[in-house]
């Protein structure tokens, strides 16, 4: 086993709060150079997961190992070595973008020049801005700039596109993947499946404090077993056909009902929608919806669960 | 890889100025820091101008004699009059307008509220005059030597106590408020995430607190000298030293009130909690003379009665340092202590 080339390492991991089980036996394996994601639902024990990893949440059963360091033993010398970025930390309102970063500088004994970081985030313009004063999508980009300060061997980053806008999350992506070319590694939280496709080499899917899928994004769609997703939906009161004449049709794998629409995962579309409307027409109903896409994570995250992602 | 930037800065230097940032940067801050005590200074100084008490105010009830002893009581020097109708008396005794009031005649009557030392003291005078008015005559007339009273009129005793209250409530609000604002943002839990020393982080705090001393410690002084004439004796550096003793010893207290609080409002229960029994027992408003002999060890042994008495002994007697040894202890020790506990008990998320 190549240690070194795990930047994190992690088995058998248990938090509790109270009676609740936060996290319930995770196992990960970040290897160097990676993104990795965690993708689940709110509530799935992601960010207790992450904070643990990042030392700032104690851990009650488990091993935890970061860039072959133990937190309790060598969290200094760690704490040079990460850049973290956590959900929902507001800077001082009153600094500006270079004065927040100067005061993070400071606290590592290696790192990158202010204005070198600043250009990395693309906030040149807001430089000498006040906190207070940047849009939702620069306070992010500022917060990920003051993670990157000191030139970390690891990124955390904690649901870091929530809450914002198309373009501030392809413009985090955009830096995300900068940063990843200089050989470093990240792990971030998100419940974006787009995201989780776009940015990691793996993802582990998380559910109820358990890893319940682990894979390249591409990997874990595939175990699906069709690469489509055909859904409709009728007029109001009107029954879909019996289930397993759904299945019977060509190039159809799966079936999923949900409140209002049935989901068809399908090897083949061109197949699938043609047999589906005939199929349809005989038991003489009408559509109301009828849509296509490629499967995704969330597919992967419903087959597995019965669960929506964002509502699960 | 991009080149290493080598550390530029010291962390501890680079949070004291943050800090400093984040107080200039905040105007309502920096008005309760200044104007706030200049104001109740202006205020205090003008509702007891100079606490002498020799002018006493008679009423003089209208009446056959009412003129005559009017007229003996107008030449006493201190003395003001106010000729009344009865109604008009009674009520001016009740709202003390009067100290007291002469019924005149043969054997006049005096009305007043012997438990006024003012009323206590205008009987005297009023007795006197009336007395001599009447025939009376005094074996000898004494020869007074009259001291100094700069120095020792209220205001003068006023001004280093308001500095005291001051120097103390800006230290408890000013980080304590910062501190729990921090914690409530989750920045002092992303603080936590990088390698800043912890120890850095409240001495920080602590530290910038003296940044603004100098101006409050000024403003309030300079006030107190050219509104009203409060001497200044001591020498700077030790009223500089005094100051500072006294910022850093409150600002130990407030990163501990602080250390655990995570709502504003728990954080102000706590100060009042703290504050108020010192505004009223360390001698900001009236000495703490006043309380009983049992309880003064514990009086002197809480950080206001502290800075007030070093202040005091400083500004108004002229004292040297080793005559502010105990003082300067007391200080140091609940500046020390509620530090180190602070480090023990802080939290950061």
């Amino acid at each position: 086993m190549n240690q070194s080339a795990l930047a994190i390492r992690c088995a058998g991991l248990v938090k509790r709060y109270g009676d609740v089980t936060a996290v319930d036996g995770l196992d990960l394996d970040v290897r160097t150079g990676e993104c990795f994601g965690l993708l689940g639902p709110n509530g799935a024990g992601k960010t207790t997961t992450i904070e643990i990893l990042e030392g700032l949440n104690p851990h009650d059963a488990g091993d935890v190992e970061v860039l072959g360091m133990r937190w309790g033993q060598d969290d200094r010398r760690l704490r040079q070595r990460l850049g973290i970025q956590l959900q929902d930390t507001q800077l001082h309102d009153k600094l500006t973008v270079a004065e927040t970063l100067r005061l993070f500088r400071s606290f590592y004994d290696r790192g990158r020049a202010i204005d070198k970081v600043i250009g990395m985030v693309e906030l040149e313009s807001k430089r000498d801005s006040h906190v207070g004063k940047l849009s939702g999508g620069q306070k992010q980009r500022l917060a990920v700039a003051c993670a990157l300060v000191g030139e970390p061997d690891i990124l955390f980053l904690d649901e870091p596109t929530t809450g914002l806008d198309p373009q501030s999350r392809r413009q985090l992506w955009t830096l995300l993947a900068a940063y990843r070319s200089g050989g470093g590694t990240v792990l971030l939280t998100t419940h974006y499946m787009d995201e989780a496709e776009t940015l990691c080499d793996r993802v582990a899917v998380v559910d109820r404090g358990r890893v319940i899928a682990l894979g390249a994004p591409r990997a874990l769609i595939a175990t699906l077993g069709a690469e489509h997703v055909v859904e409709f939906a009728l007029d109001a009161g009107q029954q879909p056909p019996a289930d397993a004449a759904l299945r019977a049709l060509p190039g159809v794998i799966d079936v999923r009902y949900e409140s209002t629409s049935v989901l068809l995962s399908a090897s083949a579309v061109h197949l699938a929608i043609p047999a589906l409307l005939a199929a349809l027409d005989a038991s003489r109903v009408r559509l109301s919806l009828l849509t296509t896409h490629s499967a995704t994570l969330e597919d992967v995250f419903v087959h597995l669960t019965g669960r929506h992602l964002r509502d699960a | 890889m991009p080149e290493h930037a080598p550390r530029t800065h010291h962390a501890l230097v680079e949070l004291i100025r943050a800090r400093l940032f984040e107080i200039v940067r905040e105007p309502e801050a920096l008005f309760w820091m200044f104007v706030f005590p200049v104001l109740m200074a202006v205020a205090l100084g003008i509702a007891f101008p100079s606490r002498t008490v020799d002018t006493v105010i008679v009423g003089v009830l209208d009446g056959p004699d009412a003129a005559r002893t009017a007229t003996v009581l107008t030449a006493v020097p201190g003395v003001e009059i106010k000729r009344l109708t009865p109604d008009d008396a009674a009520l001016a005794l009740r709202r003390a307008t009067v100290q007291l009031v002469v019924e005149p005649g043969p054997t006049p009557t005096y009305r007043f509220d012997p438990a006024r030392p003012e009323s206590r003291l205008a009987r005297r005078v009023v007795d006197d005059a009336l007395q001599r008015a009447a025939g009376r005559t005094d074996p000898f007339v004494p020869r007074e030597a009259r001291s100094s009273t700069a120095g020792a009129r209220y205001v003068d005793w006023l001004v280093p106590g308001l500095l005291g209250i001051t120097i103390m409530s800006d230290s408890l609000w000013g980080i304590g408020f910062s501190i729990v604002n921090a914690r409530l943002r989750n920045l002092l839990k992303r603080l936590s995430a990088t390698p800043m020393r912890r120890r850095d982080y409240l001495l920080g705090h602590a530290l910038a607190r003296l940044g603004f001393l100098v101006l409050e410690a000024g403003v309030l002084l300079g006030a107190g000298r050219f509104l009203f004439g409060v001497p200044l004796h001591g020498p700077a550096w030790l009223v500089a030293l005094v100051c500072v003793l006294g910022a850093l010893s409150f600002a130990g207290l407030g990163l501990l009130v602080a250390s655990r609080v995570r709502t504003i409002e728990a954080l102000s229960g706590l100060m009042n909690l703290i504050m108020l029994p010192m505004w009223i027992v360390s001698g900001v408003f009236f000495s703490s003379a006043n309380f009983p002999d049992a309880l003064q060890p514990a009086i002197r042994a809480l950080p206001l009665t502290a800075l007030n008495d070093a202040l005091r002994a400083v500004l108004l007697e002229g004292q040297p340092l080793p005559a502010i040894g105990p003082q300067v202890t007391v200080l140091t020790l609940w500046g020390g202590v509620s530090f180190l506990l602070a480090m023990r008990v802080f939290r950061w998320r």
